[in-house]
């Protein structure tokens, strides 16, 4: 009985993550093909050993080697790293206020701000991306609203350049942002920073020594929570961004769909996936150091 | 009891000396609920004042205001000659020990000690000197790298007194500081603060729940009921000659004898039941002439006897219990009125030697200078 449930976890995983990587990684390892699915070889069990033999001498690296040769791909992922980074920063700067004021409110007040950020989830993921459109564009509400205030007399390009991007990821992920970073401040013991002040700390001194450190593994959590999506984020730069703005996941939605080249497009996947794992990791690890204090 | 304390330190007779605190008038409200009512109190330089009452009097926000986390709703405090009003917590020359001790989790022993310290204007270099002279007083310098969720809940509540200390504050507050130790571990914790108090010549108000322990740290004690304050007097007179049935009552163990009072003097006879002898004792405040009072008298200075004893007051009863409390015991006897009187004789006999046991039919008897005639 024991056995099995802890089992239970490990077949989770099997399933849903380790299969369908070893699916991608075997159509990364193929050749493109005229056929249906585009790519070759296909695994014919029915030739017995000798026909998996077969199989496993196509299977090769090129598509790897393939990546290194265009500078799109690299440029393309360091591009993301910086789009992430630079958004998670942003997030994180939006997000810390909006955390702080939330656990700071009347006690009667917070459910109703907590609504409010989960608010948006109820509504379609790709008619919010679309609304952002209709507030950005040349004629879109955030430029005729600049124009009326008469900060600006021509309207400003913002829709298809990266600034676009920021504001639909940083739009997007908030939630992530303030949520975990928000359980940390809501258990803050409000005696410790009586105590910072009665030791002689001014209130922003207190806030530097005592809050800001002690909010530490929720910024960390709600960053990685950013950063991670971020990284692999297609909607937003397809939709918002410009021709030139230049994201991993764009190219790899270009290599299945427009290309049709579904062995680069998993190779690109594949290193996409090595590069997040070392966030993930380190995500856990913070994770399991916070429950470790609690203790 | 402090040694400068029995060597006649009592600077609240002497109508020259200056306060270091004073409340004058202060009151405290939250929305319509008065917290703290009127009150008027002076606070000497190197005293160990202690406030008792029960929970929700307004004892921690007596201290809260001292330290500047409440605003006073009217009145003024005083510290040091200067008046408090709307000085922050982090410019009063005073530090609270709080009764969760709120010690910073992220820091270790020797850098909560040293909070205090790199925000004030001490020089660097003298930084770690002080905080291994703190770790010293209190014990601990073998855990100065510890984070507080490493060290035993005793041990966190003497750094939080070590940090409280490290800025040789003029007035130190200890909001119930030893609620969490067991009792031997208490005890020897009071009277290293009592040392602690007479090296650093600071002055101590300690919020306690804790009778004995206010009685064993106090030079004077506060007794405090919603919002008032009762009785403010050394542990002796608070608990010998008590202003109220109520701080009789809330101090230590006492019987309570209602009736009139006559004969008022130096003495005063309380009339107390049909027919019975009236109860002699002495005067206490506002007692008047035929107007309701209480007689009360501790259980330690009520003697029992099977046989009637010569006494200025003596009634006769029956037992109904007896507590064993090892080195002593309490009689239980029921007064043919139904008033239950308690009397508490030291064991220095066995057990199996002592005559007096239940349903027996007893004698108590005391002095005339035993208890006190009080207004209810
Ligand atoms: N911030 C506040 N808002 C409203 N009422 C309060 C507030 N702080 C305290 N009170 C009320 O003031 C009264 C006195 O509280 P206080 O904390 O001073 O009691 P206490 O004597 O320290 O009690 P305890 O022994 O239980 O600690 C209580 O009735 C409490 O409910
Ligand atoms: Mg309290």
């Amino acid at each position: 009985m024991r056995r099995l449930l802890i089992s239970i976890p490990y077949l989770w995983l099997l399933i849903l993550f380790l299969v369908p990587f070893g699916i991608v990684l075997k159509i990364a390892l193929s050749d493109v093909a005229l056929s249906i699915p585009p790519y070759t070889p296909q695994l014919d069990l029915s030739e017995g050993w000798t026909g998996f033999r077969a199989f496993w001498a196509e299977l090769d690296l090129e598509n790897f080697w393939f990546l290194t040769e265009d500078d799109l791909y690299w440029k393309a992922y360091l591009s993301s790293l910086k789009i992430a980074l630079i958004a998670t920063f942003l997030t994180l700067l939006v997000g810390f206020p909006i955390a702080y004021g939330m656990a700071n409110a009347p006690d009667h007040w917070r459910p109703t701000l907590m609504l409010l950020i989960i608010l948006p989830f109820w509504t379609s993921f790709l008619i919010r991306v679309y609304a952002w459109i209709g507030i950005l564009s040349n004629e879109g509400f955030l430029n005729q609203f600049l124009i009326w205030t008469g900060i600006i007399a021509e309207p400003a390009k913002i829709l298809n350049t990266d600034i676009a991007v920021y504001i639909g990821i940083v739009y997007t992920y908030l939630p992530f942002m303030v949520l975990p970073i928000y359980a940390t401040l809501e258990k803050l013991d409000g005696t410790l920073l009586e105590a910072a002040e009665d030791l002689g700390c001014t209130r922003i001194q207190a806030f530097w020594s005592v809050t800001a450190p002690l909010s530490k593994p929720g910024i960390i959590a709600g960053c990685f929570l950013v950063f991670i999506p971020a990284l692999g984020e297609f909607v937003i730069p397809s939709l918002l961004g410009g021709s030139d703005t230049l994201m991993i996941g764009k190219v790899l939605w270009e290599e299945f769909f427009s290309n049709r080249d579904w062995p680069v497009a998993s190779a690109v996947a594949v290193i996409l996936l090595l590069i997040l794992v070392v966030p993930i990791i380190l995500f856990q690890r913070n994770e399991q150091k916070q429950r470790e204090a609690e203790q | 009891m402090p040694s400068d304390h029995a060597s006649g330190f009592a600077p609240w007779e002497d109508a020259d000396a200056t306060p270091l605190i004073s409340f004058d008038g202060v009151t405290k409200r939250f929305g319509a609920f008065t917290a703290i009512d009127n009150i008027d109190l002076k606070i000497y330089p190197r005293e160990f004042f202690a406030l008792l009452g029960p929970s929700g009097c307004g004892k921690t926000t007596l201290m809260r205001m001292l330290g500047g986390f409440e605003d006073v709703t009217e009145g003024t405090i005083t510290i040091d000659g200067q008046n408090m009003a709307g000085i922050p917590a982090n410019k009063r020359a005073v530090n609270m020990m709080f009764q969760s001790y709120a010690l910073f989790p992220h820091l270790s022993v020797a850098d909560n000690i040293a909070f205090g310290l790199k925000r004030s204007d001490m020089p660097k270099s003298e930084i770690q000197g002080r905080v291994d002279e703190m770790l010293r007083l209190v014990q601990l310098q073998k855990f100065a790298k510890r984070k507080p969720h490493q060290i035993s809940g005793g041990q966190r509540q003497r750094v939080a007194l070590a940090r409280a200390l490290a800025k040789a504050p003029k007035l130190l507050l200890l909001d119930e500081p030893l609620g969490a130790l067991d009792k031997k571990l208490r005890q020897e914790t009071q009277f290293e603060l009592m040392d602690i108090q007479e090296k650093t010549g600071t002055t101590f108000v300690i919020v306690t729940h804790d009778q004995e322990e206010a009685m064993t740290v106090a030079s004077r004690i506060a007794v405090m009921d919603n919002g008032l304050l009762k009785q403010v007097d050394t542990p002796d007179r608070v608990y010998e000659t008590p202003n109220s049935v109520y701080v009789a009552d809330f101090i230590g163990d006492v019987n309570i004898i209602t009736g009139r009072a006559a004969e008022v003097g130096e003495k005063t006879q309380l009339i107390w039941a049909e027919g019975a002898t009236p109860i002699t004792g002495m005067t206490g405040s506002r007692v008047a002439q035929g107007e309701p009072a209480s007689f009360v008298i501790r259980p330690e200075k009520v003697s029992i006897n099977k046989t009637e004893p010569e006494a200025a007051n003596k009634v006769q009863g029956k037992v109904i219990d007896i507590a064993y409390l090892g080195n002593m015991s309490t009689y239980h006897v029921a007064l043919p009125d139904g008033t239950i009187v308690k009397s508490q004789t030291a064991n220095n006999r066995r057990i199996a030697r002592r005559d007096i046991t239940w349903e027996d039919q007893v004698w108590l008897s005391w002095t005339d200078t035993a208890g006190l005639v009080l207004r209810d």
